[in-house]
């Protein structure tokens, strides 16, 4: 029998309202800027019961603040979470991520089309505190199972591969996952919680660069780390870091104070407090200005996109276009079946005549600038060989899906006629 | 913290601290499919404060094992074993909804081993809608999404959360979605046949709090007033919230507890 249940409300809502009531002390209608960096305790038995999590409540913005919580609270609302927690940065929330469930020996399995600085993180960083990364291809699902060991503490995966654009089959991937009682951690920075809810699919964690769309203009550095609150980490058995007692807390056992939001007690108790990688709250406020349009952005962005890709599949300076909206895209109906509203404002395609060709395309570009950022209100372009990319071999490239001559493009808010004719007068001008 | 009640395994959390039975004891019970963490302020708290804490998990909930109870009574004479497990003559009974009727039930069935009541989000009869029992009964997470909406204050999603970063709504739903299969409907329809003889409230003697939610939209606040009138010498009291009250507003349910047990326990 089907049963229908009362209708939460739209995620437009959501990113207008969720996680924030009038300012209780002024009755500010918009967000206040909470810029303290901490907060008067009435009198030592108070200030001794917030401290030892008898009470909820801001004690020192490192930990919380009550800017940045309408931040998280949304975010949770936004994706369908349990709760979150904001960080300095996107690296900082995969960082607190995977400090939080493992310490030495961790083993994580992770898809080789990456995000370079994640890639750096995974590959060159965390080894020398203990921790292996395998990388496999994103569409092998035989590999990422071959690649699971008894030590693998999570598997982790971009929803839509960054430049690559390569879509990760999530319920996929989060099967495999529950069969080794590991959880999936994903970044949505691509898709944001607009186009695809990824706890929905069947992530357990999902993170996302703040600076990118949630923001939407290129002002901030921030990142969020958003639990769904379903793995059942004492069943699992493998994460001692929630499921036994914390000397570093009074003894406390995460799971067993709450089993839905162990993972983000530990997180934000000892990942927030000691590594300290926190969101300021001027950021959470930038953050949220933008996030209250995301439900109006993300149709011009992914709309302007399907124009261009198509504009640039046609175009004959052009080898190959990169986008799940181009019909030979290996991953077009996956796409189409996670994300049917589209799937990113992220394209990459090779252009005739290589590394000179692409050197020649990105100067003679007028309105697209040349950075290393994605997910501006602004059209954005670069080269990831030589940027973003460029700590990686031949073959990691490859396996990233990144050739000499790709150009990734993050397409922003301008008209996509004017965005078309830029492209076309750089591709001309790469061809001379 | 592990005990045997009724011959079986049966959990309860202490609130960070050993339960000492010298200390005056607390006894928290969680409402329909939830489990311990529903209190997770409050028993950390008193758990500080000079109390023994028991927020128990009744039995096929959280941590402990078994299948529910089927009837309000049932749990209640488990309460009573639990207590007398701790090794503590009596204790005081806070317990929410599903929770405060086990309370109210374990004080007429069990008065000696009850110091004082406090029963939150409560209404008796306990009625509970058609589409609800069906969905439940079908383990729907359409009956998920029905405790978390109706469980808290309207739009409870939009609002700033007592808990920094915690979605109160998308918490409580997890927790009743992960509760095994069954228990939520066993939970609810023990809830709407609980019929306990209307003149046995008249001779409850313990101490009793009714505690209401001025936006609660499972059990209106009226509903505990009206239940308080019919319990010798109850006060009844109002918290700004939803039904999931010691969530959503932790720190008054918090006072409204304190100065209720600071009012001491009825004399043997």
């Amino acid at each position: 029998m089907a049963h229908s249940g009362p209708k939460p409300p739209h995620p437009d809502t959501l990113a207008v309202h969720a996680g924030q009531s009038p300012d209780p002390a002024t009755g500010a209608r918009a967000v206040p800027i909470y810029q303290t960096a901490s907060y008067v305790l009435p009198d030592t038995d108070t200030a001794a019961a917030l401290f030892n999590l008898e009470l909820p409540g801001h004690v020192y913005s490192r930990l919380s603040n009550p800017t940045v919580a309408v931040f998280e609270e949304r975010m949770a609302a936004l994706e369908g979470g349990v709760g979150a927690i904001a960080t300095a940065s996107g690296q900082a929330a995969l960082h607190l991520a995977i400090a939080t469930l493992m310490g030495r020996g961790g083993h994580i399995v992770s898809s080789a089309s990456l995000y370079g600085g994640s890639h750096n993180l995974l590959h060159y960083t965390l080894p020398r505190f203990g921790i292996e990364t395998t990388f496999v291809p994103s569409r092998d699902l035989d590999a990422w199972r071959r690649a699971i060991r008894p030590e693998t503490r999570l598997v982790f995966g971009e929803t839509v591969g960054n430049p690559s654009v390569d879509v990760l089959d999530i319920p996929a991937l989060a099967g495999i996952a529950a069969e080794h009682r590991i959880p999936l951690l994903v970044d949505a920075t691509v898709t944001t919680p607009y186009l695809g809810r990824s706890l929905d699919m069947g992530a357990h964690l999902v993170l996302h660069s703040a600076t990118k769309f949630l923001s939407g203009h290129g002002v901030v550095i921030g990142g969020v780390l958003v639990d769904g609150g379903r793995f059942d980490w004492d069943a699992s058995g493998k994460f001692p870091t929630l499921t036994e007692p914390y000397e570093g807390f009074h003894g406390m056992v995460f799971s067993e104070e709450s089993a839905v939001s162990a993972f983000l007690l530990r997180a934000r108790r000892e990942g927030l407090r000691d590594f300290g990688a926190c969101m300021a709250a001027m950021t959470a406020f930038q953050v949220l200005q933008g996030l209250e349009t995301l439900h109006l952005r993300m149709p011009r962005h992914v709309a302007s996109t399907a124009t261009l890709v198509d504009f640039l599949a046609r175009h004959e300076a052009v080898a190959r276009v990169h986008h799940p909206d181009a019909a030979t895209h290996p991953d077009h109906a996956l796409a189409r079946r996670l994300y049917p509203g589209g799937c990113s404002a992220i394209l990459s395609f090779e252009l005739k005549g290589g590394r000179e060709a692409g050197r020649k395309f990105i100067e003679a570009l007028s309105l697209f600038s040349h950075l290393a950022n994605i997910g501006d209100a602004k059209s954005l372009v670069i080269h990831p060989a030589s940027t973003t990319h460029f700590r990686m071999d031949e073959a990691a490239l490859a396996a990233a899906g990144i050739g000499p001559g790709t150009v990734r493009l993050s397409i922003g808010l301008e008209h996509p006629d004017d965005l078309a004719e830029d492209l076309s007068r750089a591709l001309r001008a790469s061809q001379k | 913290m592990n005990f045997i009640v009724q011959g079986y395994p049966a959990y309860a959390y202490g609130g960070g601290r050993a339960f000492d039975p010298a200390l005056p004891a607390i006894v928290f019970l969680h409402g329909a499919a939830l489990d311990h963490s529903a209190w997770q302020w409050q028993s950390r708290y008193f758990a500080h404060h000079g109390y023994s804490v028991l927020a128990a998990d009744l039995p096929g909930h959280g941590r402990s094992p078994g299948t529910p109870r089927e009837s309000v009574e049932a749990m209640a004479d488990w309460v009573a074993a639990l207590v007398e497990a701790a090794c503590v003559e009596r204790a005081h009974l806070v317990g929410h909804s599903l929770g405060a009727l086990v309370a109210l039930d374990t004080a007429l069935r069990h008065p000696a081993r009850v110091a004082t009541l406090a029963l939150l989000g409560i209404a008796v009869p306990m009625a509970v809608g058609e589409a609800f029992l069906a969905a439940a009964k079908d383990d729907s997470p359409a009956a998920f999404d029905m405790q978390a909406t109706w469980g808290h204050a309207r739009h409870a999603s939009l609002a700033a959360s007592a808990v920094p970063g915690l979605s109160q709504s998308g918490a409580s739903r997890q927790l009743v979605a992960r509760a095994h299969p069954g228990v939520q409907h066993a939970d609810l329809a023990a809830c709407h046949a609980y019929a306990p003889d209307p003149r046995s409230l008249a001779g409850l003697a313990a101490p009793t709090l009714v505690l209401a939610g001025e936006r609660d939209q499972m059990t209106p606040w009226k509903a505990g007033e009206a239940l308080a009138a019919r319990i010798p010498g109850a006060r009844f009291r109002t918290v700004r919230a939803g039904h999931a009250m010691a969530s959503e507003a932790p720190q008054a349910v918090l006072r409204e507890l304190r100065g209720h047990l600071a009012a001491g326990p009825a004399e043997p």
